[in-house]
């Protein structure tokens, strides 16, 4: 009996209690034509120890767990630190369910309080929820929230924009019939402002546009806060909350909502998941956004205190009424990525984006001395394009070497060919760089 | 008592905890990489030590409650036991420094457990197909619901509603709305089963879906399942499973089997991965075959040499998360499930309804609740007599509760019962827990008659006292401002 | 027992609307706001906005519930009361003074008729 609280003994006195002979009969409310009757076709079960070989061996076939990452594209191999993964794995935290009872969660309410601030700063919201589920559905909740404050039903995205979030937004706006249109990129794989503009009509809610964007580029974000105020649209901004160690907060180019992926944040790469979504908005949509935010308030000796409000706009008491359905969130990776904020501070923070962008950097400078590899626009964060001959070839070394150069662009655009998205974080050393570098520049 | 602390007030100019060294590629100038309009001027962050840091999310912790800490009999979430291995299986480096894009030829691992866990899920739910890419349980909602919306759009069919039971999770209309639907409620009758004579008067041919949840949120198993799967799929609607209660039936009974076309389930729930303090969960979605191809995509996938992802899905309705869900989750499903094996999972559906109740057999005196009735892995009482002879409301036998050392269970929900007090005790508590939480709850009964203010009052053992929810949403304090 | 003035008009839905010089003012009976509990929020719409008889004009919150505000009677919105911005608890505290919510230009003084009289409405909050 694995994960059961009784002694044989003790289910006998049980079912005495109760009156029955068998445990069975607690069953006898199901017809018989709906029940099983046979045994689930399960593999065995195994023990512990067996459990553990069998996981450690399939895990030793991600084979590219192990090699050196230059792959980005919305999923970033930033180094967690060890108090990181220390304290998220205290039990207090993990094992505890959303904070409905305020006075025995101040752990978790204190934490997601802390977030909301960091990250509130961060972006220069002014008010940021507890966290959605990853980046992309949190665009996809942004473009739910500004057709709803629009009373409009179309949104019109950048041409840079990742396109699986473009996907998943076009899967919310789904549901609602909004009419998600987006605009081209541009050679030099920058937003087409000009093209973008044009889409923009009476029935549009807002913008969304990527800083930097899915190319790793520096947009010229002037041109979308001039586009949304001109045409009296809503700017959404998605953005790597990284990059805002050195840049400006999204707030100072007019963004009305900001949205993103916190993985780089104190989070494992985990193939995917999970992952955060974080979200903010300016005070007056305060009551417009969805998931859950954590307010301030005091207990009943007046002493400081946290607890889930605002909470009438929430699917437990709205129905379907409610501003999302959403009725979690990610809080384990948002205390992740606040302990990660807190630990890294100020200038640990700043340190981390400076060094991603020098090292993004030297390999550009150095691959500009090389014949081979064409840098498509350099100016980039922390994530740069780059073509080159022979580029299945050139992959195929790289992946012999233990090293994975970067996300092949021709998986979301056919046009793209012989062109690679390559990431570079504080991880990555001079002799990574140089290394990739010969792998890619030969002839 | 003092005030909650914030990482904020430890803050002192100068201090340092995590430190890189010098780069070791030339430095640069970032006011001409980048332009100097774009660079931010200051960011507020903490300046704190690493001892600081440690030091107070331990103590943050603390005062938390968890799983680990105690009895947590919360209704319709499941709050069982999260076993350790799949903690140390998901933190496996091989598991979690892999990147989403890495190729697949170099992924295998993940992939191949992403492909048995649907396979899994299937066979334990009589489904056909599962995607595990929705994060949550109202992800999940929201993804089975597009999926019937686009499956009904393929048909050429036009159907606006979809009906949910008024013991509904809040969730179900939320979903439903999101997706564009109209929500119809029906109500339920006076055994708190779905009232079928009330359900076939609005069933017609505008209705795309019923939503509905097995055993229901009153711990009762809808034993006209067929009929009510009959009803619906002769006008053309199709049986949306919410699988927040599976718990009760694993190895028993399978929603496939009962007439279900989608069903979420909740990994976080049923398959023991933790809640972490509000997510992350899984809401994995299960299809029959005639709606394969409007999955969201990529599916895994094996053909005679490898793990792949499978983009060919003709009508998927897209992406409902950025990648391929909460995979790290997944892994500790996967892991749960490989240690239970056949036996172990219906086991375990059958002590939490043993224990479910037992449990209500050795309270139901004290609350207004139905006699004799049999309950599956929860069940509901009312505080009503105790509002009435006593004035003491469930959310003061919650609040109470706490101070005997257990996490209250579900209050005021779900919404058809006054004063409800929802209870699920889960299979991993044992009779001894179960004892001393109705012990618990009886010393409570007792306090409620003669000292009333005490329950008013409380918590008292807490780490802070009874917090006001109304001066927080009045002034609406969403960030440090010190 | 709960306030019920008898100057006043009711709907079913517990507003309280009162009529002079064919402006309507407009809030939430003292019924209304016990069941509701401490407003935290109330939403109101923009002065100019109209408003239609039966229909949602706004909405009010306390930490556990929230209900949609139906007009009584349709009309032109040409004031709405701006300090529950600041304390909504004036709801609470005198819901048929200051705790007001909306004034409108009536359309049509007939829609009255069918509202509630004092007696009426008595009737079905006791029988609640």
């Amino acid at each position: 009996m694995r994960y059961i609280g009784h002694a044989p003994s003790q289910i006998d006195e049980m079912l005495e209690t109760l009156g029955i002979s068998s445990i069975e009969s607690l069953f006898n409310d199901i017809p018989d034509n709906v029940k099983l009757n046979r045994e689930m076709n399960l593999p065995r079960p195994l023990d512990e120890i067996e459990l553990k070989r069998e996981l450690l061996n399939i895990s030793k076939k991600n084979k590219a767990a192990d090699y050196v990452n230059f792959i980005g594209a919305g999923a970033y191999d930033h180094y967690v630190p060890a108090v990181v993964k220390a304290l998220v794995s205290r039990s207090e935290f993990y094992t505890s369910y959303t904070p409905y009872q305020a006075e025995r969660s101040q752990g978790t309410l204190a934490a997601i309080f802390e977030y909301q601030t960091m990250m509130a700063r961060l972006t220069g919201m002014d008010v940021v929820n507890a966290s959605i589920y990853d980046g992309a559905s949190s665009l996809g909740e942004a473009i739910l929230m500004a057709c709803n404050i629009k009373k409009k039903n179309k949104v019109v995205f950048s041409g840079a924009i990742h396109p699986e979030y473009l996907t998943t937004a076009k899967t919310y706006g789904f549901g609602n019939g909004i009419d998600i249109v987006s605009s081209v990129y541009t050679s030099s794989c920058e937003t087409d402002w000009k093209q973008l503009e044009k889409l923009v009509d009476d029935n549009t809610a807002a913008i969304v546009i990527s800083m930097p964007n899915f190319f790793g580029v520096i947009e010229d974000v002037k041109q979308a806060e001039k586009i949304a105020q001109a045409k009296d649209v809503m700017l959404i901004v998605s953005t790597n909350p990284i990059t805002l160690g050195l840049l400006k907060p999204p707030s100072d180019y007019g963004a009305d909502i900001v949205v993103g992926e916190g993985q780089p944040l104190g989070n494992s790469l985990n193939f995917g998941g999970p992952y955060l979504g974080f979200m903010g908005t300016k005070a007056k949509y305060m009551r417009r956004m969805p998931g859950r935010i954590v307010g301030e308030t005091v207990d009943a000796d007046g002493k400081r205190a946290f607890v889930l409000t605002l909470q009438a706009r929430e699917q437990h008491i709205r129905r379907e009424k409610a501003t999302s359905n959403i009725c979690s969130n990610q809080a384990l990776n948002a205390l992740a990525a606040t302990i990660y904020l807190a630990y890294l501070g100020k200038n640990g923070f700043r340190d981390v984006a400076y060094h991603s962008h020098a090292n993004t950097q030297y390999f550009i400078n150095e691959a500009k001395k090389l014949d081979h590899i064409k840098i498509i626009n350099p100016k980039v964060f922390n994530e740069v394009v780059v073509e080159v001959n022979d580029l299945d070839k050139k992959y195929q070394t790289a992946i012999e070497h233990k090293m994975l150069p970067g996300l092949k662009l021709n998986k979301f655009y056919p046009e793209q060919k012989n062109r690679l998205l390559i990431a570079f974080t504080e991880k990555r050393t001079k002799q990574e760089i140089q290394e990739l570098l010969k792998v890619l520049g030969v002839s | 008592m003092e005030n909650v602390p914030l990482i904020f007030e430890k803050s002192r100019k100068g201090k340092e905890g995590f430190k890189l060294s010098p780069l070791k590629v030339p430095e640069i100038e970032v006011s001409k990489t980048l332009g100097e309009d774009l660079l931010r001027d200051e960011l507020d962050l903490p300046e704190v030590s690493e001892v600081d840091v440690v030091r107070h999310y331990t103590k943050l912790s603390r005062m938390n409650f968890g799983v680990d800490n105690g009895f947590y009999p919360l209704g319709s979430c499941t709050m069982k036991y999260n076993p350790k291995i799949n903690e140390e299986i998901a933190a496996m480096s091989g598991f979690t420094e892999l990147h989403p894009y890495a190729p697949e030829e170099l992924s295998q691992g993940t992939l191949e457990i992403m492909y048995d866990t649907q396979n899994l899920l299937a066979e334990i739910t009589g489904m056909d197909y599962f995607t595990l890419q929705p994060a949550a349980g109202a992800h999940g909602e929201l993804t089975g619901i597009l999926i019937i919306k686009k499956y009904l759009e393929n048909k050429g069919e036009k159907r606006t509603k979809i009906i949910v039971p008024d013991s509904a999770h809040g969730t179900n209309p939320a979903s439903a709305n999101q997706a564009g639907f109209d929500i119809v409620n029906v109500k339920s009758d006076s055994e708190g089963l779905i009232d079928i004579e009330a359900l076939k008067t609005v069933v017609d041919e505008d209705v795309a879906a019923l939503m509905l949840t097995n055993p229901n949120t009153l711990g009762l198993f809808e034993k006209n399942i067929l009929e009510i799967s009959k009803i619906l799929h002769d006008k053309g609607a199709l049986l949306y499973y919410d699988g927040a209660n599976l718990n009760a039936v694993m190895g028993i009974a399978r929603p496939g089997d009962m007439g279900f076309d989608v069903v979420h389930l909740n990994l976080h729930k049923t398959f023991s991965t933790p809640h972490g303090g509000g997510g992350p969960g899984s809401g994995a979605v299960g299809v029959k075959a005639f709606l394969r191809d409007f999955l969201p995509k990529p599916l895994a996938a094996k053909n005679d040499e490898m793990y792949f992802l499978d983009y060919d899905i003709p009508y998927s309705i897209g992406k409902i998360h950025g990648f391929y869900g909460n995979i790290g989750v997944v892994l500790k499903a996967y892991a749960y499930i490989r240690s239970l094996g056949a036996k172990g999972l219906k086991e375990a559906s059958e002590i939490a309804t043993l224990n479910a109740n037992y449990l209500l057999k050795k309270i139901e005196d004290m609350f207004d609740a139905p006699k004799d009735a049999l309950c599956k892995h929860e069940f509901v009482v009312s505080c009503k007599n105790w509002k009435e002879e006593y004035g003491v409301r469930a959310l003061d036998v919650a609040k109470r509760l706490l101070d005997y050392g257990f996490h209250p269970p579900t209050i005021y929900f779900p919404l058809i019962v006054d004063e409800a007090l929802m209870i699920e005790p889960t299979e991993t508590e044992s009779k001894d827990t179960l004892d001393s939480f109705a012990d618990a709850l009886r010393k409570i009964y007792e306090e409620a008659k003669q000292t009333p203010d005490i329950l008013k009052s409380a918590p008292h053992a807490t780490p802070v006292r009874r917090v006001d929810e109304v001066k927080a949403a009045r002034e609406m304090k969403l960030k440090y401002q010190g | 027992m709960s306030n019920i003035p008898t100057d006043l008009k009711y709907t079913e839905e517990h507003e309280w609307i009162f009529v002079e010089d064919s402006l309507g003012k407009i809030g939430i009976t003292d019924h209304a706001q016990e069941e509701l509990g401490d407003v935290v929020y109330v939403e109101l719409p923009e002065v100019g906005d109209k408003i239609v008889k039966g229909e949602p004009f706004g909405s009010v919150e306390s930490v556990k519930a929230a209900s949609d505000l139906f007009a009584p009677v349709s009309g032109t919105v040409v004031e709405i009361n701006e300090a529950l911005i600041e304390r909504p608890e004036l709801v609470n505290e005198r819901p048929y003074d200051d705790g007001w919510m909306i004034v409108v230009e009536v359309e049509d003084e007939s829609e009255l008729d069918d509202l509630l009289t004092p007696a009426e409405y008595k009737k079905l909050v006791e029988g609640e």
